[in-house]
């Protein structure tokens, strides 16, 4: 009897437990190990390991580091100017998260 | 297919220098970017803005289009000139970063001769990753969900012609998924080129606005309406959660504003989040004359409430 769910493709969450390589990571964003490295050091990006080619970065780094390139290439930023804008998008994500507990939208 | 002015789009005179374009530009892909802008038109703004710089922050393309423009006005139907894909080569090299879906046909008619190039020319045996944004409901994070998903492809012809095929996807959407977060299908991207693996394709997640509920990373929020005869007294209650309902129980005296938790009623996951009902004390209007006396009564019983009393002093 044939699966019925079997045409449809498996998706997995790419949370914590997902680990790039500096290479996944660089396929997934359509970026190069340059500019990946660039947003390591500017603290963007916080990969565990010492070195690039040990690098792991966790699952949400990817939506942060697709983020940062996108503002990075679109807004012809410095890498430090991408830095501080992602510091200010989280903070006011982080309010954005205290109006909605408070539940103004 | 409309002509675009692209100068109108960015604001600017015909006669404008490269360096007025580029700040222009700059100006409102500032305004627009969908990253610092969350307003529904945004991206759209933001990717007619970016088409127009690709043009017109080019001098090669911008002469070209200079050359077409000066018989059209912006909106006016437009056919391209015979023979327009033979006088011009272009280096191709702003197909690479994969977002060629998010340009106009008119763009692609004009300047898509140059995606062969780029393609061809790198030959990478893996197939690139493909991104797709996708918005599901928060009950799909409950119980997970299949979905139809439809993605627009950019193709190469044999021609070296751009198009965007539609390519219809069945996804099983996972169980204790959160909004920004991505899912990965394996080999969903890219066909390789040649025999390595195909790249992937990862979905972004958003959820839709929920009509009651309110989502904060994991945890879920919803408020909860009593009566002030049950915020006082204490009451069970039936609270709407995104899987169904639960009896909740009120202590007695409970304020508008209070949460109640029910712990692990959130996004489901490990660890699953947090249901917060968030109580709202609800006065009825009194219209009927024992509805008066009700009031009237109540305000005999509670003689020393001074809500004001802070403003006295």
């Amino acid at each position: 009897m044939p699966n019925p769910d079997s045409m449809a493709s498996e998706a997995t969450i790419v949370d914590e437990q997902v680990l790039f390589t500096l290479a996944d990571l660089c396929r997934a964003c359509n970026a190069s190990g340059a500019q990946l490295i660039v947003l390591v050091e500017e603290g963007v990006l916080e990969p565990v390991g010492s070195a690039p080619e040990n690098w792991r970065f966790p699952g949400p780094s990817l939506a942060r580091a697709r983020a940062a390139l996108r503002l990075w290439q679109d807004l012809d930023l410095s890498a430090a100017g991408t830095a501080l804008v992602l510091d200010l998008l989280d903070q006011i994500e982080d309010l954005r998260s205290r109006l909605r507990r408070a539940g103004i939208r | 297919m409309e002509f675009k002015d692209y100068y109108a789009t960015l604001g600017v005179q015909r006669t404008a220098t490269q360096d007025e374009i580029k700040h222009a530009y700059r100006r409102l892909a500032r305004k627009f970017h969908p990253d610092l802008n969350k307003q529904a038109d945004a991206e759209a703004q933001f990717k007619d803005v970016g088409e127009a710089y690709k043009v017109l922050g080019d001098p090669e393309k911008r002469a070209a289009y200079d050359d077409v423009g000066q018989r059209y006005r912006s909106g006016q139907e437009f056919n391209p000139p015979p023979g327009w894909d033979g006088g011009f080569e272009f280096s191709g090299r702003d197909f690479g970063r994969g977002d060629a879906a998010d340009l106009s046909e008119f763009f692609r008619t004009l300047f898509g001769r140059g995606a062969g190039a780029a393609t061809s020319g790198a030959s990478h045996r893996t197939g690139g990753d493909h991104h797709a944004k996708v918005s599901i409901e928060l009950e799909d994070a409950y119980r997970g969900a299949r979905r139809t998903i439809s993605l627009r492809v950019p193709a190469v012809d044999a021609q070296g012609q751009l198009h965007l095929q539609d390519r219809q996807l069945e996804v099983n959407i996972p169980k204790g998924v959160r909004a920004g977060q991505h899912l990965r299908l394996l080999g969903q991207g890219e066909p390789a080129n040649g025999n390595g693996p195909a790249g992937d394709l990862y979905l972004e997640i958003a959820f839709r606005d929920h009509p009651h509920f309110r989502v904060d990373g994991r945890d879920v929020y919803v408020d909860l309406p009593l009566t002030p005869w049950e915020a006082a007294l204490g009451a069970t209650v039936s609270a709407p959660v995104p899987d169904g309902a639960v009896q909740l129980s009120v202590p007695p005296g409970s304020p508008t504003g209070r949460k109640l938790r029910l712990k692990g009623k959130g996004i489901p996951g490990k660890p699953p989040g947090d249901l917060y009902a968030v109580l709202m004390v609800t006065a009825p209007a009194a219209e009927t004359e024992p509805q008066k006396d009700a009031y009237a009564a109540l305000a005999r019983s509670f003689a020393g409430f001074h809500p004001r009393k802070a403003w006295e002093e």
